[in-house]
């Protein structure tokens, strides 16, 4: 079984980071999985750096850029994975912009993926019904699970069609806004976040974009299945280098 | 088989909507309406109105009698320089302004490189008395003062985009950014035939009162309505798309493409995206875009901001992919000698972007009953410096 699906069925709340591959330095992609995982995060977006990464706030544009500049690339990415799996156990999933991804070649970025031990992708400016149409048949062969978005905006209708065409979790954008640390989930956000818990949906929900502390992560896990961190954590990385990921982590929960 | 966009915005293999989930409302609201829109007799009304009232519309289809001796064939200039705010931008800006009004936005963003289309856009929010924000790379902020200060005095507020390479592709970014943290009661304002659908072909529908003209003028002049080209400059392509658009189906009618080669197209600073680009995504839109082998966004270069753009519309793409339209690309030596050429010939100093389209008559030959019509998308007033620079005037 797909380990994000396994991870899903276990009985507790779920803490997924974001960090930016090739930052801060180059080489601190496989240490930083290995910490988390030692610092018993539940689930790992490794982020495939993007020049114009159009859904994301200042923190992971500026990461992105360093982790370009100091050389990071796909194949590359790939090469540091490439005995991943025999150092961690947690579900890793890469989240990226598509044209990387499509420039690589689809079908051998699954491919690559499903050999590393790759468990899903998260690809923003995918189009669902492009997905569907194209890709779903790709992504299926290599046993990738691919998530989607949903939004404060988005309509139930659509959150439904969302919901019957995932096969693992909804990545529940918490807020209208690109992404980096809000001061906190106002009463819409509760509205919201209300709102899709009545909607027993078959796939949980994991939130991200403004989860950045322990009071954020309870409020964002209080209805959803768990919570997912990026900002925050860059920002922390950029402070305090790779040597504290453990207390990072401990005081989210 | 026709060159217009397809319900779900694509041209070929071109277009389609390659957003986050974040701007999928606001796309699809757009989508949903604008067509509907656009037809409403009202609408057609008040954006025929502005066009000819505060645009200045027809602009003059203008035969250029000393070029066309040089060059032994009939060339027609399309005056889009005489529009109001100089170049052909404030069509697509007249008809969005309207469109978000119908659509009840309250607040206005756009991208800008040189800064024409943030002054058209700044232009038409003062006009209609409507918030406006123009994202604008930091560099172009320091190289574009006067359209800066343009922007500002007609009240709009220009906010710099610090993120990656600070031009326009940043700035459209920006602007993209904006609409994901303010989804409901603004309307982005895209200057070009780019970003996802329903935007190319919506620019391209506000634009296509170019070639409308084009077709009833030339019927007066030399009594058919199609000429044997169109020929336009290419950045993005909104001013091309728009001497195309109701010749796009017509195969007797030539179309050809001007890009900006830069300092040459295998210099390495170059903007000519046919030549140079792959399919990929950029802004939402699939099309051909210069890019490194990893997929990263590469920096263009033009002397021209206009065209210093990494894409370009899904619409050219396809013409380009299908053959259908003939691109050439011209370099930044021989777009100023061009523009300096039709400045002493007919007494038009055209914009640098537009120079690049007058370059082409020393390469191309044409036959001398052919009718060549050029869009002089733009005036040069805003490239002066450049022009002093260039030729130490």
């Amino acid at each position: 079984m797909n380990r994000i699906k396994q991870k899903l069925q276990e009985d507790h709340k779920l803490l997924s980071i974001y960090f930016t591959a090739g930052y801060p330095s180059l080489d601190d992609t496989v240490p930083i999985i290995e910490a988390l995982e030692h610092a018993g995060v539940d689930m790992i977006e490794i982020g495939l750096p993007f020049s114009d990464p159009l859904a994301d706030g200042p923190t992971i544009q500026e990461s992105s850029t360093a982790a370009l500049q100091n050389g990071m690339t796909t194949a590359l990415l790939f090469e540091q994975l490439k005995d991943i799996r025999e150092k961690v156990t947690l579900p890793l999933i890469i989240m990226g912009y598509f044209n990387p991804v499509l420039q690589y070649g689809v079908e051998a970025f699954c491919k690559k993926c499903q050999k590393i031990g790759i468990d899903g992708l998260i690809l923003p400016d995918l189009p669902f019904d492009v997905y569907q149409e194209e890709y779903e048949v790709i992504f299926e062969k290599y046993g990738l699970l691919n998530t989607f978005l949903i939004t404060p905006q988005t309509s139930d209708a659509r959150i439904r069609k969302i919901d019957n065409a995932s096969d693992g979790f909804i990545y529940m954008v918490s807020s209208a806004s690109t992404t980096g640390a809000k001061s906190g989930f106002g009463t819409a956000q509760q509205g919201y976040f209300d709102r899709i818990a009545s909607l027993k949906l078959k796939n949980p929900q994991i939130i991200g974009f403004g989860i950045s502390n322990a009071a954020t992560f309870q409020a964002a896990t209080a209805k959803a299945k768990g919570a997912i961190i990026g900002s925050a954590f860059i920002k922390h990385l950029t402070q305090n280098g790779t040597a504290t990921i453990t207390e990072f982590v401990k005081g989210i929960r | 088989m026709s060159y217009h966009a397809n319900e779900r915005g694509y041209y070929g293999e071109f277009g389609g909507a390659y957003i986050p989930e974040m701007l999928y409302p606001n796309c699809e609201e757009l989508r949903q309406n604008y067509i509907r829109i656009m037809e409403e007799p009202a609408f057609q009304e008040e954006f025929q109105q502005l066009l000819k009232d505060y645009v200045g519309r027809p602009t003059p289809l203008y035969f250029a009698e000393r070029l066309s001796e040089k060059y032994n064939t009939k060339i027609y200039l399309k005056r889009e320089d005489l529009c109001h705010t100089g170049a052909h931008k404030v069509n697509n800006t007249i008809g969005q302004i309207l469109m978000a009004k119908k659509l009840g936005k309250n607040r206005i963003i756009a991208e800008t490189g040189a800064g024409q289309h943030g002054v058209a856009t700044a232009t038409v929010c003062a006009l209609m008395g409507i918030e406006c924000v123009v994202y604008m790379g930091e560099i172009d902020i320091a190289r574009q003062a006067p359209n800066v200060a343009r922007m500002k005095m007609l009240g709009a507020e220009v906010r710099a985009a610090k993120s990656g390479s600070r031009t326009l592709k940043d700035a459209t970014n920006e602007a993209i950014r904006d609409w994901i943290n303010n989804p409901v009661n603004t309307h982005y304002i895209i200057g070009s035939v780019v970003g996802p659908h329903p935007y190319p072909d919506m620019v391209a529908r506000f634009q296509s009162v170019i070639s409308e003209e084009v077709k009833s003028q030339l019927q007066e002049k030399e009594g058919r309505k199609n000429p044997d080209y169109v020929v336009a400059c290419v950045g993005g392509g909104s001013n091309a798309a728009g001497i195309y658009y109701h010749y796009l189906d017509t195969p007797e009618v030539g179309i050809i493409a001007v890009e900006a080669a830069g300092k040459g197209i295998h210099s390495g600073e170059s903007a000519a995206t046919s030549a140079l680009g792959k399919v990929g995504i950029i802004h939402g839109s699939k099309t051909l875009l210069m890019q490194t082998g990893d997929g990263q966004i590469t920096e263009p270069y033009s002397i021209s901001a206009g065209l210093d753009y990494p894409g370009v519309g899904p619409m050219h793409a396809h013409l380009f992919r299908s053959g259908r339209g003939e691109f050439l690309s011209i370099t930044d030596d021989e777009a100023m000698t061009a523009g300096l050429e039709l400045s002493q010939m007919e007494g038009i100093i055209p914009a640098i972007e537009t120079s690049h389209a007058f370059a082409i008559f020393d390469y191309k030959k044409f036959e001398k009953d052919n009718v060549v019509v050029v869009n002089l998308s733009g005036r040069g007033d805003k490239d002066l410096q450049t022009y002093i620079d260039y030729f130490k005037l």
